[in-house]
């Protein structure tokens, strides 16, 4: 980016730390760019003449005479429909070799929807993975992310659901990604043949961990220009959202604001919601799902990032790799997506609430029986059949490798029920029973 | 002439104001941003130095941008129009803005100016009134609004002049009062109120002791919130808070409902007035919608503004209290309200209490459950505020400062388990943890003994002892298996999920199933009890579980029929076949 004729350039910094430094400058706005000795880096604060920009790739090497120029405008991106089919890096600039794109140029982490021009979202996603549509149905303008040991093919999972539903964009924000994982999704998308419909922002583990705040917003900026202007129903893909809150400690540690839990910013909750809120419906049908990804270190959830980020998607996806039956299912127990009512049922077969909870419920008695099993006392033959039922029910609904419809996993499950339960074990509307139990 | 200052510093949205003369702790500023006025709160004053937050993005803000000092703090404006509209936490008037974004600086009008009211005087000429006290009414979405003295008139005054019964605007005088210094002045139908200060203008404050019906059985049945009371639900993520809170607004046998939704999901509040506009108020018929006010700051909303709008909320509430009625008021989640102020706390570099809340927090939370109650009013008519708020402490632990200092002030405790809620007992409501003080308050008793019958109380509290003793019992269970305990416990432990699954449970999603009247909750309980109460003949623990699955699976058959139909009766009559085979 290079400085224009009307460009102030200061000279003189006054305080150096790791990631910020600090100058004397006036007439500068706050979230402001700036380069410092060409190094990008955004305002963060103002005390007078005194302004402290936060430096994207860090400070190593940065003299106390560098040159500094701001450039009159917050971070932004060029949107049109020339992003589609594109590589870029966190400042949306290209990394595949192509030209720059053309079109108007938007500031990035732009103002909120007004919530009455948003729509209730009501459309299904089908992904054919029954541990997803049948007990955790996603519907468009959700926002869901997968909770995931480092160990887990969360990755893969998601890259399943972004080819199998049907959307118009998908875009790929990878925030501390490894460059393997990052040839992945390339290959996977590439393969597929549908690379002119995927816009990806990707910042590695080999670029510097503070350009990562930046890839959300840039993400979610192509977004809103394909929902609104286009009314395109985009699928958001943000890969680590741990990553990019690590980042965010950095800059706020090293900005002496005062810690809150597990060292993350006291504004952590506001800093997650105001990206994870651009997930949307809009009237006119165009859309934003955010699906995501946020790695946790020993299954913990109680930390700090996957805690906020349970208060503010609606809904979690847990990934487990059932022992019993040797695949990795949907775990049913802790996922949740909160906005399965609006479509099971309604969207789907009418039995859809009653049979996802029924076979829920047993899939718990199992675990209960299981427990039992191992405490070495004897087991029912109630605690049997539900332990029987658990790994067909593993097997042939919540293993990730199940690619069915929806009306079918209800009747893959009827036929579970009928296999080794009487009606009154499985407790459902007796008008549903009547219909649909198989004999 | 009015205070002006520049800024001099910025960091996110605080913003340090070099003034030029006077400003109030709390007054209300404009910071002049190219063109755009962004209205912002003065929370600290040091020298010539005043700090203010922004209720607004402050990008592009820079060091000598001009600011403007309103003189008064902030405030909301009070009169006919409020119900079914849906606010930001500054109360304007989402509906009112154009287009798909939210733009900086875009302040609306929270009444509609040209309407015409159906008003008709309630005072008489020549009557000694003061602030409060009712000078007409309108039919506002038909509830009978009252047209008040304006809050903020000092002493006595005399009414001179009333308007005739007829139709008129909000702006147009419909009295004119004389105060004691003989200077006449003209009241219309707006006025305005500071919303952090307490409106106080009624007679008595009395314990409150009417039973509030929510229609869920947990809470009607096993700890009773009452008209005026005050209850908070925490739970960790995903365990039903919003659920129950959004059924307790559909159900709840109130006058107004008001949802603040602070700090939460967008989509909640897009489900309220999606669906609210078509469901039926079950008390009166009419539209819940009519009855409904959503003061919206959701998540990606501007932090500062959240802080307000629990407050805007709670002023509106105390407004329609003046009129005589019976409001409820939710808040979800108070936490987030917790975290705005603990957000500021910190830019201001103040010493931080616990978890780095402001030292102050308790008293915050405990002033705002204050403003809660059951009143009398001047004129001998009773009003209420009923106030449920959520809190989400961190990593579901109880064991925080926003929890802990609720449950201070909150006589009902609502506690959400993760537990119950992944065995998907909903709502998972923590039967033993939980309580509700009203149960203590003898003039409650009494009340519900008139209301219920006279063994209410004692049915309940069995039914409480009976869950606590399953507990314990499912506990030796585990320890010691099936057969290391005797028979008889399992039928204790089987009575006790009888409760759970009859009584606690309830689906929130099925249309009969989620509301629950008090009659048919009585009905209900005389019946589980009138079984704990009877003596069975099992051979064997299995047995019992079998017999009881059965009977559960026909008791919750009751519970999804239209109460009182011929499937509701046709379950009853299978039911009593069953128990008969074994008592
Ligand atoms: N009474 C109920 N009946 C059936 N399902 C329920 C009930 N309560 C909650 N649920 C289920 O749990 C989900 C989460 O509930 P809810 O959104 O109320 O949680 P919450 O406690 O408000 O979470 P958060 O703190 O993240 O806002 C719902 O989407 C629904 O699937
Ligand atoms: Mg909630």
């Amino acid at each position: 980016m290079a400085a224009k004729a009307f460009q102030k350039i200061f000279t003189k910094i006054t305080q150096i730390t790791k990631a910020t430094c600090t100058l004397k400058a006036s007439g500068v706005g706050n979230d402001e760019l700036a380069t410092v000795n060409g190094r990008l880096a955004q305002v963060v604060k103002i005390a007078n003449d005194e302004v402290t920009l936060q430096v994207f790739t860090g400070t190593e090497g940065i003299p106390t005479d560098a040159e500094v120029i701001f450039l009159g405008k917050a971070p932004s991106l060029k949107v049109s429909e020339l992003l589609a089919g594109r590589f870029f890096n966190a400042y949306g600039d290209p990394i595949d070799g192509g030209p720059e794109v053309d079109g108007e140029e938007i500031e990035i982490g732009g103002p909120s929807v007004n919530p009455v021009r948003r729509k209730q979202p009501s459309e299904l996603i089908a992904t054919g993975i029954a541990g997803i549509d049948l007990n955790n149905t996603l519907v468009s303008g959700q926002k869901i992310p997968f909770f995931a040991d480092p160990d887990q093919p969360f990755n893969q999972v998601m890259a399943m659901v972004a080819l199998r539903a049907k959307t118009d964009k998908i875009i790929l924000g990878a925030m501390g990604m490894t460059n393997d994982d990052y040839l992945y999704f390339k290959n996977v998308f590439s393969n597929a043949g549908v690379l002119d419909r995927i816009i990806s922002f990707i910042n590695t583990t080999e670029n510097p961990s503070v350009e990562r705040l930046l890839i959300p917003d840039m993400a979610l900026t192509a977004a809103e220009y394909f929902a609104v202007e286009k009314n395109e129903k985009v699928l958001v893909l943000l890969t680590d959202m741990t990553s990019y809150a690590e980042a965010l400690s950095i800059v706020s540690n090293r900005m002496d604001q005062i810690p809150s839990k597990d060292s993350m910013p006291g504004s952590l909750y506001s800093d997650l919601a105001k990206i994870y809120e651009k997930a949307v419906q809009f009237p006119e049908g165009g859309s934003i799902t955010i699906i995501a990804v946020t790695s946790l270190s020993g299954g913990d959830i109680t930390n700090a990032v996957p805690d906020n980020t349970g208060y503010i998607t609606e809904g979690q996806l847990f990934l487990r790799r059932d022992s019993d039956v040797g695949k990795v299912i949907v775990d049913p127990f802790r996922s949740l997506s909160r906005l399965k009512q609006l479509v099971i049922g309604k969207k789907t077969r009418e039995d859809h609430p009653q049979v996802m909870n029924a076979a829920v419920r047993l899939y718990a008695d199992a675990a209960n029986a299981k427990t039992k099993m191992e405490n070495g006392f004897d087991l029912t033959n109630y605690d049997e059949r539900t332990m029987a039922f658990a790994k067909d029910y593993s097997t042939q609904l919540l293993a990730i490798d199940v690619n069915i419809g929806v009306t079918e996993m209800l009747d893959v499950a009827w036929n579970l029920f009928s296999e080794h339960f009487t009606p009154e074990e499985v407790n459902i509307k007796q008008e549903l029973v009547n219909k649909y139990w198989k004999k | 002439m009015s205070t002006k200052g520049i800024v001099k510093g910025i960091v996110s949205n605080l913003v340090i104001v070099e003034v030029d003369g006077a400003v109030s702790q709390n007054e209300i500023c404009y910071i002049t941003l190219s063109g755009t006025k962004l209205m912002a709160e003065v929370i600290k004053v040091i020298g010539k130095n005043a700090y203010v937050q922004v209720f607004e993005s402050t990008r592009g803000l820079r060091v000598g941008d001009e600011v403007e000092f309103t003189g008064h703090m902030l405030e909301v404006t009070l009169g006919p129009g409020m119900l079914s509209k849906n606010y930001d936490g500054l109360q304007n008037d989402l509906d009112k803005m154009d287009g798909v974004f939210l733009k900086r600086g875009d302040y609306t009008f929270a009444l509609d100016k040209d309407k015409l009211w159906d008003y008709s005087p309630i005072a008489k000429v020549g009557d000694t009134v003061k602030a409060g006290d009712w000078l007409g009414e309108v039919d506002e979405n038909f509830q009978p609004h009252k047209i008040m003295v304006p809050f903020v008139f000092e002493g006595e005054y005399t009414v001179k002049e009333l308007a005739p019964a007829g139709k008129y605007t909000i702006y147009e005088n419909i009295a004119t009062l004389t105060n004691a210094q003989g200077e006449d002045i003209q009241v219309n139908m707006i006025q305005k109120w500071p919303v952090k200060r307490p409106v106080t203008l009624y007679k008595e404050k009395p314990r409150p002791f009417k039973l509030l019906e929510t229609g869920v059985r947990t809470i009607d049945t096993a700890n009773p919130i009452v008209e005026g009371g005050t209850g908070f639900i925490p739970g960790p993520f995903g365990t039903g808070k919003t659920v129950l809170q959004h059924g307790i607004s559909k159900q709840a046998e109130a006058d107004i409902v008001i949802i603040a939704a602070c700090g939460e999901r967008a989509n909640e509040v897009v489900e309220i007035f999606t669906e609210f506009p078509h469901l039926d108020d079950p008390h009166t018929g009419r539209k819940l919608m009519e009855r409904t006010i959503i003061v919206a700051n959701t998540s990606n909303m501007p932090v500062a503004a959240r802080e307000a709008s629990v407050y805007t909320a709670m002023t509106m509430a105390e407004y329609y209290r003046s009129m005589g009625l019976k409001v409820l008021l939710m808040a979800d989640s108070t936490s987030r309200w917790a975290q705005a102020l603990r957000e500021m706390s910190n830019r201001l570099e103040e010493l931080p209490g616990p978890d780095a809340f402001p030292m102050d927090l308790s008293a915050i939370i405990s002033n705002f459950y204050g403003r809660a109650g059951f009143v009398y009013l001047n004129n001998g008519a009773t009003g209420s505020i009923t106030f449920i708020g959520t809190v989400s402490p961190a990593g579901g632990n109880l064991k925080e400062p926003v929890t802990e200092n609720t449950k201070k002030v909150a006589r009902c405790f609502y506690a959400l388990e993760q537990d119950r809620a992944d065995k998907k007992r909903y709502p998972a409501i923590n039967p033993i943890d939980s309580y509700s003080k009203y149960l203590e308050y003898p003039e409650f008793e009494d009340y519900i003994k008139d209301l219920i019958s006279e063994d209410w109380i004692e049915k309940v509290n069995e039914m409480k002892n009976r869950l606590l003793r399953g507990k314990e019992i499912a506990e030796q269970i585990n320890i010691l298996g099936d057969d290391g305990v005797p028979l008889e416990y399992h039928v204790t432990f089987w009575k006790s999920e009888l409760i759970d699954f009859v009584i606690l449970q309830q689906d929130a999603f099925d249309a009969i199933d989620s509301v629950c009247p008090i009659d048919r909750q009585k009905y209900m309980l005389d019946f589980v009890i009138d079984v704990c109460r009877t003596d069975f003949q099992f051979n064997g623990f299995l047995e019992v579980m079998d017999y009881f699955k059965k009977m559960i699976n026909l008791f919750k058959q009751m519970n999804y029929s239209e109460y009182k139909s011929e499937n509701f009766y046709s379950f009853e009559s299978e039911l009593k076949k069953l128990i008969a085979e074994r008592a």
